[in-house]
Order: C-alpha cells, then structure tokens, then sequence
C-alpha cells in the first residue's frame, strides 16, 4: 500500500512538472519600486502584462516589487534563476552587477538587464534612447516658458540622466538660445516627499517650467498647485495634473518583452544590446496637451523628424558648459560617448557631481 | 510672495512632521520609555489618514484617524513592554519594521491616487501682518497643533502636579512607586500620547506635504525625530529649535543646489544630518547639564515589587 501511494505521488508529481513546462514559459520581472508607482516601474508593469496578454497561458509571469538595488537584489534574482524562471528582465540601472553575478551561476538562464552597459553570453542589455522626449520636451518647453528658465529635478548624476539634461537643454535653446536650467539633485529615485520640496524649491526660485528624471508623481502635484507646466517621467501622469501635465515620456515596453520572449520560445534568443528610440516604439510620447496649437504643431513635427531620423538630438554645433567646443557643426555623438557623458553642455546651471 | 517667504513656507512644511513626533517622544520618554517605533508608527498614521480621507472625501476626518492610528499601534509597544515587561529597544525596533511592511499592504489600493489635501486656515488679522502674518497664521491646522504642543508640553511637564510626577517617574519609577504615584499607568497614557502625536505627525506627510500615499513615505523621519529628542537634551522648546533647523537646512541645501552654488549634491544632502551631529556633540560638552535632563531610568523595565 504503502509504494503504491509513493508510486502515485511520484507519478503526480512527474506529470504536474512536466505538465508545466510545456504548458508556460516562465518570465519573471525585478522591479526597484512599487508596481503602481505611477511611474517607471509602473510602466514595466504594464509591459509585463501586455506580455501575459498576447501569450496567454503559455507564459507564465512572475514579478518581486520594492527591491533595493544592492545584496538584496542579487538574493532575489538567484530565487528566481532557481524556481524555474527561463528569462529574467531586472529593471533598474543598479542590478546590473547582480545581474551578472547571477548570470554567471545558471549559463542556461536567460538574463535582460535595463538600462545598463555591460552584456554576457546569456545577458542582454537592452535600454531606451530617453532623451529624444527630452529633446521635445525642451523644444515645448522653450516656447512655453516665458522666463526662460526650467527647474530639472534629478535622481543620480549618472550619464542617463546628463544625456537628458543635456537633451532638454538643446531642445529648448533651438527656440531660445539663452535658455537655461537650473538643477537639483534629490540623490533618490523615489522619495515624494523630497522630490516635491526640490520642485518648491525651484519654483521659488521663478522657474515656471519643471520636468524630472525621477519617479514620483510629488513635483507634479507641486506644479500643479503652483500653477506651473510640468512633464511628466516614464508613465504618464496626467492623472496628477490635469491641467499641469505638457507631455510625458512613456516608456513602453510591452512590444519589446514580447519580441524577446518569442525568440526564447523560439531558441532565436541570442545576447545583444539594445537601444532603442521613438522610432521603434520602446518611447512614446503622452498627448500633448494644455498647451497653445501652434506649440503642439512644433512638438509633433519634432517628434516626426525624430521618428524619421532627419534630426538627431545630439548633432553640432554644442558647446560644452566650460566654453569649449564638443561637437563640430552637423557632427554626430557616437553612442558610446552618450553612454559615458559626463558633462554638461552650456546653459546649465549648476556643477555636474562627479 | 518674496523668495524669503516662500523659503519659510516650505521650511515649516518639512519641520511639522518632525516636531509633532519629536514632542511626542520626548514625553514618552521623559516618562522613563524608550521608544523606538516613531518611524513605524509616523508611517501607520500617514497610510490611515490618508485611506481615511479618501472614503470619507474629509481631510480633517483623516488626520484623526491618522491620530487614531498612531495612538493604537503605541499601545501594541505599550502592552508588550509596560504590561509584558519585554525588552524596550527590541520591541521598539519590532514596531517600525512592522508598521513599514503593515502601512504598505494596507496602502496597496491607495498607491497613485491623487489625495484629499488639507486646507490653511487663515486666522482673522494676524493672518494679515505684513512678512509673518502668512506664515505663521495661514497654517493648516497640523501646523497650529504641532507649535502649540510644544507649548502646552512645555507647560504640563513643567508647570503641572501631573508633569511632575511624569518626570519623577522618569527619573526613578522606585521611587516614584514608594509615593504611590502609578508608573504603568501613567507610562501608558505617555506612550499613547507620542503614538497618537506620530500618527499626526504622519497624516501631515499624507494630507500636507505631499497629498499621496506611497510606500516608506516616512523616508527616516521618525529616526530624526528620536535624534531631535536627544539634541534637544529633553526640553520642549529646544526641540522646536532642533527641528525648524534641521527644515532649514534641508531645504536650504536644495535652494544652494538651484542657485547652482559649486558645491557637490551628495555633500548638500548629507548636510542635515552633519548639522544634527554637530550640535549634539557642542550640547553633549556640558555633562552637567546632559545629565540634568536625561531622564535617569530611560530604557528601563519597571516591575512593581509590592
């Protein structure tokens, strides 16, 4: 009696297994924040579960919210290498190292790290050209202003960041050569409370632009009760400020996931890195709104040569903050100067961290 | 509005939440009670005013659930160390990692919602002198309550038979117990009281600050706030001194930032706290005085012998 109950379980237990692996493909999601944070990983979120949509029951989604980017993060990726994920997508510049190390245990995992710089045979890096919004978001914005100053809220001086500040810059000095912007770093990805004094504080230094390259909704809230313009960051936040919110940059990355995941189905799934644009629909700009025709005009034709390729936001002549030349009159940034800025063009106020 | 004003306005804006919990503290432990739950209690009163506002559409309601909130979850620390006699450091390390994961689950469905913000209150005349009047009376009502409790605990710990006996308590339940003056007692009513301050303290960052719930959005505070206690060598009017400098300084960093002073941002956002630190160390100079003040069985479990 007593095998046969072991035989039957045994049995059980074979086919359950087995039964899952043909039926679902295991995709698993690390996120540095709260899954409805209105922002970046919220965008992540919704990319996760385009994914589950168009593949149904043949994939099977796992995700871990609020890991911090440090030990705890390598932890998590290695639980998830060893319940069975099949493909990996760590979200947040900072799990990049643990990525790898993790990466480099189970040679049979695929691995895609975001925003990061560094690949291995079974981890890809794949990552959005953010500041071609930016740029239309300068452009917008160097109509709109009427002092001629914006107020940049930063996260973390890395060159992702300086590549949008730069790129917001240019854009808005296309229509006001002498426009400048003034920035402050909160040193956090997601702290609302300080993002939000950072947004007073510009503000009441006579900004009356604000844009961020951090994820909450609280400088928003802040334009938005000081009657300012604001752009919103990686989902769009027009639900924080109706009347307040220019434009967004969304980042969307369901069709990307999908692509990725078929290839694993399919055993295309090869190592690369990955940068893509507006043009291939990894950046979406939210509608443009509360702004005058003539500047939605501008925005769209904009984000049309943009999508096109006639302009590339980093083409000379630029200038760099200290005087110096960059790049010469219709000189393009190669990527792996993008990838590793460290300066700041002129017009911006402020010195760069280093 | 000039620069300067606008400057205050914001300072008293991030001091609030730090005095009320400061205040709060100081009397749980001018009682003789270490708590270390501030934070985790800030956190529960910040997720329940704002839930509370949300369903009910009143921020005032809020802000007294928020209150409710913070004084309930005290008594969870109260019971286990006054009535338990656990060990009070654990315990209230205990409470903040609870509150911190407990206001989370709880704030799930809240998270991304735009909230229900409290309104100033503009006092008739005062609110219209020139250069102070905005900003000291056309206040939300939090900030009316955390600088008059600075005042009303100023004057109970000092000037009240009752205060007395808080502090003779304090200094040693023993003896305080031999006059037959009731220790748990009253170190019940003090834990409640910096709960349901904390929990004020926390309906300010979700109704005032910034009118959302997301998770964490206590972001330390209620570790500044003990540090303030102890800065303020455990007098009132110190702490709203401690906590209105440590505002300034905050928000200070970030308008050098704007103006694009040449100074590195990691060093500007440290600066608060090395601030904190070195005032302590300039106050902690006269032993004399540190002593006076420091309530002499802090920390300390109390068990009735007769």
């Amino acid at each position: 009696m007593k095998k046969l109950i072991l035989a039957l379980s045994t049995a059980a237990i074979l086919s359950v297994a087995s039964g899952a692996a043909q039926a679902a493909t295991k995709v698993c999601f690390l996120y540095v924040g709260s899954k409805t944070d209105g922002g970046w990983t919220q965008a992540h979120d919704i990319g996760r579960q385009e994914l589950q949509n168009h593949f149904g029951d043949k994939v099977e989604t796992v995700f871990l919210e609020n890991v911090p980017e440090g030990p705890d993060a390598e932890r998590a990726i290695e639980r998830f290498a060893r319940s069975g994920c099949e493909l990996i997508f760590t979200t947040s510049f900072g799990f990049m190292e643990p990525t790898l190390k993790v990466a480099k245990k189970f040679p049979d995992v695929k691995f895609e790290h975001a925003t990061g710089y560094k690949t291995e045979e079974n981890v890809t890096s794949y990552n959005s050209r953010f500041y071609e919004g930016r740029y239309i978001q300068g452009k917008i914005a160097g109509m709109m202003s009427k002092v001629g100053v914006a107020g940049y809220i930063g996260s973390f001086p890395i060159p992702e960041v300086v590549q949008g500040i730069n790129s917001f810059l240019l854009g808005a000095q296309s229509v006001n050569p002498d426009f400048a912007i003034k920035v402050v770093w909160v040193n956090s990805w997601f702290d609302a409370g300080k993002e939000a004094d950072a947004a007073k504080a510009l503000i009441d230094q006579g900004v009356d632009i604000i844009t961020q390259h951090t994820d909450s909704t609280g400088p928003m809230q802040v334009a938005s009760e000081r009657g300012i313009k604001a752009f919103g960051q990686a989902s769009d936040m027009i639900d924080a400020g109706p009347e307040t919110q220019l434009t967004a940059i969304v980042d969307t990355w369901g069709a990307y996931y999908i692509k990725r995941t078929q290839a694993l189905m399919d055993g295309t799934w090869t190592t690369q890195s990955i940068w893509d644009g507006l043009a291939d629909g990894i950046l979406q700009m939210a509608p443009y709104t509360n702004m005058p025709d003539d500047v939605k005009q501008a925005a769209m034709d904009t984000e049309a040569k943009i999508v096109s390729g006639e302009l590339k936001p980093f083409t000379g002549p630029i200038t760099k903050q200290d005087g110096t030349e960059w790049l010469k009159a219709g000189e393009e940034a190669d990527d792996g100067t993008l990838l590793g800025l460290n300066f700041y063009i002129k017009g911006v106020d402020d010195q760069l961290p280093q | 509005m000039t620069l300067a004003e606008a400057i205050l306005l914001t300072i008293t804006t991030a001091a609030t939440p730090l005095l009320l919990a400061a205040i709060g503290e100081l009397v749980v432990e001018r009682s003789g009670v270490l708590n270390l739950g501030v934070e985790g209690m800030i956190v529960m009163g910040a997720v329940v005013a704002f839930a509370a506002a949300q369903l009910t559409g009143s921020a005032y309601l809020g802000a007294l659930f928020g209150m409710a909130a913070g004084c309930l979850f005290s008594l969870l620390f109260a019971f286990l160390t006054l009535t338990l006699v656990a060990n009070q450091v654990a315990t209230g390390l205990a409470l903040t990692i609870l509150g911190l994961g407990l206001s989370g689950m709880i704030g799930e469905s809240f998270v991304g919602q735009r909230g229900v913000q409290l309104d100033e209150i503009a006092i008739p005349f005062l609110s219209s002198i020139p250069l102070i009047g905005n900003l000291l009376f056309n206040q939300d009502l939090i900030f009316y309550v955390s600088i008059f409790s600075v005042f009303g605990v100023s004057w109970f710990l000092f000037k009240t038979r009752l205060g007395l006996q808080l502090r003779a308590i304090g200094d040693s339940h023993g003896s305080a117990h031999a006059l037959g003056i009731s220790v748990i007692k009253t170190r019940y009513l003090a834990v409640m009281f910096g709960g349901a301050c904390a929990g004020l303290a926390g309906a300010q960052l979700s109704l005032v600050y910034t009118p959302q719930w997301v998770e964490n959005m206590s972001a330390g505070r209620g570790w500044i706030a003990l540090a303030l206690v102890v800065f303020a060598s455990w007098r009132p009017l110190r702490v709203l001194a401690g906590a209105y400098l440590f505002g300034a300084v905050t928000i200070g960093q970030l308008h050098a930032q704007a103006l694009g002073f040449g100074i590195p941002s990691q060093f500007l956002s440290a600066l608060p706290y090395l601030a904190t630190i070195v005032v302590l160390v300039i106050i902690s100079r006269n032993r004399r005085l540190t002593l006076m003040n420091t309530p002499a069985s802090l920390g300390q479990s109390f068990v009735p012998d007769r």
